[in-house]
């Protein structure tokens, strides 16, 4: 009632592989089209993957780069750095990694994925973020192993929860947090609406969050200096891009910026 | 009398039928576009880690919350979603369709927000939870209970299309002629039409079930993420993924066996059709 010519599973199969493997070739070769590497001039679309600690130094030090170069343009990609680099060793198009922390950053150095020796452009100090007026009176690392509180840090896959782990362990005390965030934005986020009541953030994320969080000083004994490295990775499709990033970001605008947003620069 | 006949017929036609050679070809382009991510994911797993990983404590303490908390999603789908479809699929009222649009919403709200959405409700300074809180020291984010709210909320969408769709179809007259013979409303839902609807019902579940399996995006958000307690195996696949991406396959999957083999067990009873009106 219904088929013109009868056609068995086995004869129909290669064709399908076939034309399955035409569009995968297909959507192999496009892609390489990004300027900026021809004539040593800086164009293009620069990928930028950056910790998500960098968000607001970030987009600015991007405003001022696009300002420089009117024919480039850069594109973020912010997440925790252990997001980020699992996301480049699958091969995702960065131009540009920085992370929150050396060991992560080593990942990507171990996979040989760096174009150049990674450079330390900025370091951080933690903070324990509270609700705004700190109502609960958390006054020390040691407070936050009161059961009773809702604490959040990150997951200790991203930099910031290591740093949390490393903190906790330096202070002596003994914290189950109620979650392991994603990243350290969301640490932040947690507490900002109410549904922590502390969390362990870098004192650039606090300052950021400023009009609805306080942070309270984390003594620098016990605390641990994040330090924030970046490279230009091999897999740049616009190099000459990420390079004049990276310069711009180790420059002294770059370091005005980030200190603006409360990094201190080596 | 077509109904009849052609439910009689149903399973000869299944093997006799002949595509045309242009369906057929995107069927087969189908199945391929579906096996070859698994086949992917078959072709990089690191086998020799399975038992590794099947080992650590926290690959097991997420499978076995996942397990927990996807079932007490569907029970707490069947419970309510199979009295709203009741409701959309029978009675007229006023702002149904409205009604509908929001019991579907969630299908289509990205998780993430679906996420805030609950936060916003349900959440420790939420429109509701500030009052569950202090009227009953009942707290959901950070929870499993929490883990349990998100699931449903994406899930029981599911079960309520599939099961008002079955409502709809089914053949009002035979409820009817139970109710002459002197059956109430609720012994005829129960014992005549919830029987009839038993594939749909099957079928609604199970379709909730793997979304409330699968469920990442809100339960990260509203339920946060810690080992045992609120990881569940999406969360612990994807927090893996960061570190340790041989873990993160081995536990998509275990993920994926225990999801297919579920389908595959129950594929012939939501398959076959209503046998009801027949006996």
């Amino acid at each position: 009632m219904t088929a013109n010519a009868p056609q068995p599973i086995g004869r129909a199969a290669p064709a399908t592989l076939a034309l399955v493997a035409l569009l995968a070739a297909g959507c192999g070769v496009g892609g390489d089209d990004s300027a900026g590497a021809v004539d040593g001039s800086v164009s293009g679309e620069v990928v930028v993957f950056a910790a998500a600690s960098l968000t607001e130094a970030f987009t600015e030090i991007g405003e001022s780069f696009e300002a420089a170069h009117p024919d480039a343009s850069v594109t973020f990609s912010f997440a925790a750095s252990s997001e980020l680099v699992a996301q480049i060793l699958e091969g995702a198009p960065a131009d540009v990694y920085a992370s929150a922390d050396l060991a992560t950053m080593s990942r990507l150095t171990d996979a040989g994925l760096n174009a150049a020796e990674p450079v330390v452009f900025a370091e951080n100090r933690s903070e324990i973020v509270v609700a705004e007026g700190n109502p609960l009176g958390i006054g020390t690392v040691a407070d936050l192993a009161d059961p009773d509180l809702l604490v959040v840090t990150c997951a200790p896959q991203a930099p910031c929860g290591a740093y949390a782990t490393q903190i906790f362990e330096r202070a002596g005390v003994e914290v189950t947090p109620d979650s392991y965030e994603q990243n350290v934005k969301s640490v932040v986020t947690k507490v900002r609406i109410g549904e922590a009541d502390a969390g362990i953030a870098y004192a650039t994320d606090v300052a950021a969050a400023a009009d609805d969080v306080d942070g309270v000083a984390i003594p620098a004994e016990v605390d641990v200096v994040a330090e924030y490295p970046m490279t230009l990775t091999t897999e740049a499709t616009n190099p000459v891009g990420g390079d004049a990033f990276v310069d711009l970001v180790v420059s002294d605008s770059g370091r005005a910026i980030l200190a603006a947003h409360g990094f201190s620069t080596p | 009398m077509t109904a009849t006949h052609e439910r009689a017929t149903a399973p000869r036609r299944v093997g006799r039928e002949r595509l045309p050679i242009p369906a057929l070809v995107l069927a087969c382009l189908a199945v391929a576009f579906f096996a070859l991510p698994f086949i992917g994911l078959l072709w990089r797993a690191p086998w020799r880690s399975l038992g590794d990983v099947l080992g650590r404590d926290t690959v097991r303490d997420a499978l076995w919350l996942s397990i927990q908390t996807s079932l007490a999603s569907v029970v707490a789908s069947l419970l309510l979603g199979v009295p709203l479809a009741w409701l959309l699929a029978r009675i007229d009222f006023p702002g149904r369709g409205l009604v509908r649009a929001l019991a579907t919403l969630s299908m289509v709200l990205p998780p993430v927000v679906g996420g805030v959405a609950l936060f916003a409700s349900f959440g420790r300074r939420g429109l509701f939870g500030q009052y569950l809180d202090e009227w009953f020291g009942l707290r959901l984010p950070f929870t499993t209970s929490g883990v349990i709210v998100a699931q449903t909320f994406v899930a029981m969408p599911f079960l309520v299309l599939t099961v008002e769709a079955a409502l709809r179809q089914f053949d009002h007259r035979v409820e009817d002629a139970a109710r002459t013979l002197g059956a109430g409303r609720w012994y005829v839902f129960s014992r005549v039409t919830l029987p009839a609807i038993r594939p749909a019902l099957v079928a609604g579940a199970v379709l909730a079930w793997a979304r409330a399996l699968g469920e990442f995006g809100a339960t990260i958000t509203f339920a946060g993420n810690f080992p045992g307690e609120t990881q569940t195996m999406p969360l612990a696949t994807y927090l893996a993924l960061e570190t340790d991406p041989d873990e993160a396959i081995m536990l998509a999957l275990v993920l994926i066996a225990v999801s297919f083999a579920v389908l595959l067990g129950l594929r012939d009873r939501w398959l076959g059709g209503s046998r009801v009106i027949e006996s």
